[in-house]
């Protein structure tokens, strides 16, 4: 059996959550990743936070004057189209936007999510997610169980600066499948050959465990 | 009145301590050889608002590398780690705003208005020290209008009355910051008698735009 990485398997379940016309917007980084495991019905039309819907890779010669928000070479798909960054932000605080799949630093019980910056370390700016997830219907964090340094990164409470409060709808790390409900956190999935001891002794949370509890969706196709 | 002018012409605009606007995302739409007219005259001190302070050697990049800004209003400085040392080293100020609230921002301080509420950064650190208020329930942040001394714009086409249009992702912030100056300036890739563009197809009315350069024409 092939086997798969942390993010390879992380993108292939969070891309069985988009339905067919979604318009999502994937963060850059592991969430752009999503785009490739799409199955094959699913059309979802993605939106650049810089200016356009239609995201598509590159083909061809690059233009200088097409880029995605990561400012690499990016395309169109006809029928996209391009505004100004007025509208771009008007389809993502007026709830135009089905999903937005981020990556995190943190995540909490309360479904906060802090993902912009590092004190003293890392402040790169928050760019668009501070609105991205005030806006778009479903809120999705794709990031890794835990951290590099292997502290846990769903807490009882972030302790970094927060991206947004009580935004989250769910989590997808290579471990587990977390929806965040008014009650908490509920563990609905698990990865293949992973314990249910295994998430919990690396998620500092309190988990509820889905009377549904399952294998994780979709990687059984990969 | 004759927006069309060349580069030489208006270097003597610039001054220390000016605020300036600049269009673009990541330097894709941000005026190359207008942020060069800067760097040649060497002006300092500036307050910059820009979307994000791109790479070293791209969009703004250069004028936070070349030490010439005392303060920059963005969203995003990840990609230019000069301006990240420069910040925490306290030689710039750096005031970050969330990419839809500045947007905002400049369109309120084109637009007339007192403001714009938004419910972004609520909760976060962007709200400290502002004022929040409840409207049908929910909560939004008051923030307040941005305006400049002088907006430097890139679009793909002008005719001679100023009239701009832009060419695909390069647009962003480029039309908002056309309200939001007393005096601005736009470079564009080519230049059209009056009549040939249609006015359906106009982006940012000439009405808008004070002067007009071509790309290129300006040396290191």
């Amino acid at each position: 059996m092939k086997t798969y990485s942390a993010k390879e398997l992380i993108a292939c379940r969070v891309a069985m959550e988009m339905r067919y016309g979604d318009i999502v917007n994937l963060g850059i980084g592991l969430p752009t990743l999503v785009s490739n495991y799409l199955p094959q019905d699913i059309n979802i039309n993605l939106h650049s936070e810089n200016g356009f819907v239609g995201l598509a890779s590159v083909s061809g010669i690059p233009d200088p004057d097409l880029v995605n928000a990561g400012g690499k070479p990016a395309g169109i798909f006809p029928g996209g189209s391009f505004f100004d960054s007025l509208m771009s932000f008007a389809l993502v605080r007026g709830g135009h936007i089905d999903v937005t799949v981020l990556g995190g630093l943190q995540v909490d019980e309360q479904g906060n999510l802090a993902n912009w910056m590092v004190p003293g370390k890392m402040v790169p700016g928050m760019g668009g997610a501070m609105d991205l997830v005030a806006g778009a219907k479903k809120v999705i964090v794709a990031m890794e169980h835990i951290a590099k340094d292997g502290s846990a990164k769903i807490l009882d409470k972030c302790s970094l600066p927060l991206t947004g409060k009580g935004v989250v709808s769910m989590i997808v790390t290579e471990l587990a499948v977390i929806r965040v409900t008014p009650n908490g956190l509920l563990l609905e999935e698990i990865a293949p050959n992973i314990t249910l001891e295994e998430v919990l002794a690396k998620t500092e949370a309190k988990l509820k465990v889905s009377d549904t509890l399952t294998v994780m969706k979709g990687i059984a196709e990969l | 009145m004759n927006k069309i002018v060349q580069h030489e012409e208006i270097v003597a605009l610039f001054k220390d301590g000016m605020t300036i606007m600049f269009g673009g995302f990541m330097g894709v739409g941000t005026p190359a050889s207008l942020v060069r007219i800067l760097l040649n005259k060497g002006v300092r001190d500036l307050t910059i608002i820009a979307n994000d302070t791109a790479f070293p050697d791209t969009g703004v990049g250069p004028l936070i590398v070349n030490k010439q800004v005392g303060k920059v209003i963005t969203s995003h400085i990840g990609t230019n780690p000069e301006t990240g040392r420069q910040m925490i080293a306290g030689e710039t100020k750096v005031e970050l705003v969330p990419q839809g609230t500045l947007a905002e921002q400049i369109r309120a301080g084109g637009s007339g208005l007192g403001g714009i509420l938004t419910p972004t950064g609520i909760g976060t650190v962007v709200e400290e020290g502002k004022q929040k208020l409840t409207v049908s329930g929910k909560e939004y942040l008051l923030e307040l209008p941005l305006r400049a001394d002088v907006a430097l714009l890139k679009a793909y086409k002008a005719d001679k009355a100023g009239n701009l249009i832009y060419r695909k992702s390069a647009r962003n912030f480029n039309p908002i910051m056309a309200l939001a100056a007393d005096l601005v300036i736009a470079e564009v890739e080519q230049i059209v008698e009056i009549g040939q563009l249609d006015s359906d197809e106009v982006m940012t009315p000439g009405i808008l735009v004070d002067k007009v350069v071509c790309y290129g024409g300006i040396d290191e």
